[in-house]
C-alpha cells in the first residue's frame, strides 16, 4: 500500500518539470517558478535591452537566494568592466567570487591573432567551462553572448556542431544556463539562429519606443513542458534590477470585504449608506477642472492616516509640496503625515517612462509600502503617453492587482466635457465600484459644485445633488435647494434660504396678531355675556318679588278670612 | 642575450590523445624542423590534465598552436594542415623552400 503511494508520488514528481528559480521579481511567477533547471534557456533580444543584466542577475540571485554557485562566461565584457558595470544595481561581484559563489570567465576572442587552418574543435572552451563549474561546484551558467564565437571564427561549419554539443553537455552537466543571443536583421530571433539549438525554453525581450517613450517588455516565447504566461510583460531596470509585472489577474475570484472605510467627509458617507467605501473597492471621482477632486482625494488620505492607516499618493500633476501646501488652505494639515511615514507621496510626470513600466513602477511601490489606500491624481494624465485603451488595460491590472491585495484605490479623473453621458472617464467607470462626479452648476452668474454619485456598487446611496463647499474649515456638503425655480446652489441658496427665514417670521408675528384679536373678541363677549348674565338676574328678582308678594297677600287674606268666620260664629 | 637561447617559444594545446592532436603535434614538429631547427622550444600543454592553464592563453579551441616568443603573441587553431597558413601565423618566411 505505502509502496503504491510512493510510487504514485514520484510519478507525480516525474510529471512535473524541475524549475530553477531566477529570483527575478515577477518571472517566476510568469513561468511557475523559473526556468528549466538543467536545461539551457535563451535570452534574446536586440542591443542594450537588458540581455547580459538578465543574466548577471540570474547568476547573481541564485548565489544570494538560493544558495547555488554559478558560472559566468563572458564573451563581450571584461570580467572588471563587468564588475563595475553592475555595481550600480548593489551587485559585488568581487565579494562573490570570494565566497566561491561565482566564477567569471572572460573568454577573449580576436580574429587578427588568430590564424585557423585545418580540423578543430571547441574542447578547449568546454575543458575551460568544465573547469570553471566544478572548482565552484556550480548550479547555474551563463554564456554572454555565445555568438561571439562567430565574429571570431570562420568555419561555421564546426562552430554549429560545436555548439550544439556544447548545449548538450552542460545538459548532460546537470547546470541550468542562460545564453543570451542578439537578434539580428532576419527573420530569425538570434543572429545566429541559437534558437535552433536551445529548444527548451526561449525568453525575448524587447525594447520598444512608442511616441518618444521607451518600454521594455518581455516575452516567454517557448517554454517547452510548462505552462507559462504568454503575453508580452513589461519590465523595468532598475536600482533593484529587473522587475517584471505578472499581473493580469484573468480569474475574478478576489475576496469581497464588507469592511468599510470613510472618507473623511461625513456627509458623503452619509451618502454611501452612511458608513462610507467598502475596504478594497475602487473610487473614482470624476469631474472639470478646478472641481476640487485633489481635494477630496486628500480628505481621504488624510482620514486614512488618521485612523493609522498607510496611503500611498500617486501625484501626476502637482508636487508633493504643492499639495501639502494646498490643502493647509482648507484647514488640513498633511505634512504630519508625511513626516509620520503613514502618507507618502510619489511624483512624476506621466512622460516620465511609458504605461507599462508607471504600471512597474507602481506595482513595486505598493508591494514595498504596504499602503491601505492608494490614491492616483489623475490617472487622465496618462493618456498623453498612452492611447485610451492601453490606459484602461493598464488600469484594469492595477485595479485587479490592489484588489488582490485588499487595497482601496481612489482614482480621480478630469472630465474635458461636461456631458455626462458621454463621459467615459478613459473608461474606467465600468471597472470601479464608486463613481463620484463633481460638476459644475453655473447659475445665477456664479459657479457652484454640485456632487453626485453616479454609482456605488452594493450599498444603498443617494441619489440627491450635494453642493460641494470647500470653505477653509475644510469640505462639506449641503443639500441643495429644490424649488419651483430648480436647483439652487451657492449664493442662490442661500437667498432661499433667507428669504424662507424673513417669511418665517413675518408669518409668526401675524400668527400673533390674530391671536390678540381673538383675545380681545373673546373678552368683548365675556363682558356681554356679564351684562346679559345680571340683566336675567334682576328680571328672575323681580318676577320672585311679586310672586312672594303674591303669597304674603294670600296667606293674610286667608288668616282674615279664617278670623271673620271665626267672629261670625259668636264665639 | 645568450646563444642558446631559443628564438620561437610555442605551446600547443590539446585536449587527450586525439587524432587531431597528433596530426597538428606532427605537422607542427614537421615545420619547425624544416624551417627552425635549433631556435625553437615545443611544450605540448593537455588541458584534460591542467584544465586551470586554458585561462591564461584564452584558448578555446583545440588544438591552438600559440607563439609566446617572439612578442606579440600568435594563436593558430585547428590540425596546423595548411603549412604556409601555419608560417604566415607564426611569421615565418620560408625563404629556403621557395626561393
Amino acid at each position: 500500500m505505502t509502496k503504491e503511494i510512493k510510487k504514485e508520488k514520484k510519478q507525480a514528481a516525474l510529471k512535473q518539470l524541475a524549475k530553477t528559480p531566477t529570483g527575478i521579481s515577477g518571472l517566476d511567477e510568469l513561468t511557475a517558478g523559473g526556468i528549466p533547471a538543467g536545461r539551457p534557456t535563451l535570452i534574446c533580444g536586440e542591443a542594450g535591452c537588458g540581455k547580459t543584466l538578465f543574466a548577471i542577475e540570474f547568476i547573481v540571485r541564485g548565489a544570494l537566494e538560493f544558495n547555488e554557485p554559478g558560472v559566468f562566461v563572458a564573451f563581450e565584457e571584461k570580467a572588471d568592466e563587468l564588475t563595475s558595470n553592475v555595481a550600480s544595481l548593489g551587485f559585488d561581484l568581487d565579494d562573490l567570487q570570494k565566497k566561491k559563489l561565482l566564477k567569471i570567465d572572460y573568454v577573449h576572442i580576436d580574429r587578427s591573432e588568430i590564424e585557423e587552418t585545418g580540423e578543430y574543435d571547441l574542447d578547449g572552451l568546454f575543458i575551460r567551462i568544465g573547469h570553471a563549474i566544478d572548482s565552484i561546484g556550480a548550479k547555474r551558467i551563463v554564456l554572454d553572448t555565445v555568438e561571439n564565437l562567430f565574429a571570431g571564427l570562420s568555419n561555421q561549419a564546426i562552430l554549429r556542431a560545436e555548439l550544439r554539443r556544447l548545449f548538450q553537455w552542460l545538459k548532460n552537466k546537470g547546470v541550468t544556463a542562460v545564453i543570451t543571443g542578439e537578434r539580428g536583421e532576419g527573420p530569425g530571433l538570434t543572429r545566429q539562429g541559437l534558437e535552433e539549438y536551445v529548444s527548451d525554453c526561449v525568453i525575448l525581450l524587447d525594447h520598444r519606443v512608442s511616441e518618444q517613450i521607451s518600454t521594455r517588455r518581455l516575452r516567454v516565447i517557448k517554454y517547452r513542458g510548462s505552462m507559462h504566461g504568454t503575453n508580452e510583460y513589461p519590465f523595468m531596470i532598475d536600482e533593484d534590477g529587473i522587475s517584471v509585472l505578472p499581473v493580469t489577474a484573468l480569474k475574478l475570484n478576489k475576496d469581497a470585504s464588507t469592511e468599510r472605510v470613510p472618507s473623511g467627509i461625513p456627509p458623503l458617507d452619509r451618502m454611501l449608506g452612511g458608513r462610507g467605501f467598502y475596504k478594497g473597492s475602487s473610487i473614482l471621482v470624476s469631474g472639470t477642472a478646478g472641481t476640487g477632486k485633489t481635494s477630496i482625494a486628500s480628505c481621504f488620505a488624510s482620514e486614512t492616516c488618521k485612523q493609522g492607516g498607510r496611503c500611498l499618493y500617486f501625484a501626476f500633476e502637482e508636487s508633493p509640496k504643492q499639495i501639502v501646501r494646498n490643502m493647509t488652505s482648507i484647514d488640513m494639515d498633511l505634512q504630519k503625515f508625511v513626516d509620520n511615514g503613514l502618507l507618502k507621496f510619489h511624483a512624476s510626470r506621466p512622460s516620465l517612462y511609458g504605461l507599462e513600466q508607471h504600471l512597474v513602477a507602481m506595482h513595486k511601490m505598493i508591494k514595498q509600502f504596504k499602503p491601505r489606500v492608494v490614491i492616483f491624481d489623475p490617472i487622465t494624465n496618462l493618456i498623453t503617453v498612452g492611447s485610451v485603451r492601453d490606459v484602461k488595460s493598464m488600469l484594469t491590472r492595477l485595479i485587479d492587482f490592489l484588489l488582490d491585495e485588499q487595497i482601496t484605490v481612489m482614482f480621480t479623473a478630469l472630465s474635458l466635457n461636461t456631458i455626462v453621458n458621454e463621459q467615459t472617464d478613459e473608461g474606467v467607470s465600468s471597472l470601479v465600484d464608486t463613481w463620484i462626479m463633481v460638476r459644475d452648476i453655473e447659475f445665477n452668474g456664479e459657479r457652484n459644485r454640485g456632487l453626485y454619485i453616479m454609482k456605488s456598487r452594493g450599498m444603498s446611496h443617494s441619489n440627491q445633488v450635494r453642493e460641494f463647499i470647500i470653505t477653509d474649515k475644510g469640505i462639506d456638503l449641503v443639500d441643495v435647494y429644490l424649488g419651483p425655480q430648480g436647483v439652487l446652489t451657492g449664493s442662490a441658496r442661500e437667498a432661499q434660504r433667507l428669504q424662507e427665514l424673513t417669511n418665517a417670521v413675518l408669518h409668526k408675528n401675524t400668527l400673533t396678531m390674530k391671536d390678540r384679536e381673538l383675545d380681545r373678541k373673546r373678552k368683548v363677549l365675556q363682558s356681554k355675556i356679564a351684562g346679559l348674565q345680571s340683566e336675567f338676574e334682576s328680571a328672575e328678582e323681580e318676577l320672585n318679588k311679586m310672586y312672594t308678594e303674591e303669597e304674603l297677600v294670600k296667606k293674610v287674606s286667608e288668616e282674615n278670612r279664617l278670623e271673620l268666620l271665626k267672629r261670625r260664629s259668636g264665639e | 642575450m645568450e646563444t642558446n637561447h631559443p628564438k620561437y617559444e610555442l605551446r600547443l594545446y590539446v585536449a587527450g590523445k586525439t587524432a587531431k592532436s597528433a596530426t597538428a603535434f606532427a605537422n607542427l614538429k614537421r615545420y619547425c624542423e624544416e624551417y627552425l631547427k635549433g631556435q625553437y622550444v615545443i611544450e605540448v600543454i593537455d588541458l584534460l590534465v591542467k584544465p586551470q592553464l586554458a585561462e591564461g592563453d584564452q584558448i578555446f579551441a583545440i588544438p591552438t598552436l600559440v607563439r609566446k616568443v617572439p612578442e606579440p603573441i600568435r594563436k593558430i587553431i585547428g590540425d596546423l594542415s595548411n603549412e604556409e597558413k601555419v608560417l604566415v601565423g607564426l611569421d615565418i618566411r620560408p625563404v629556403l623552400k621557395n626561393v
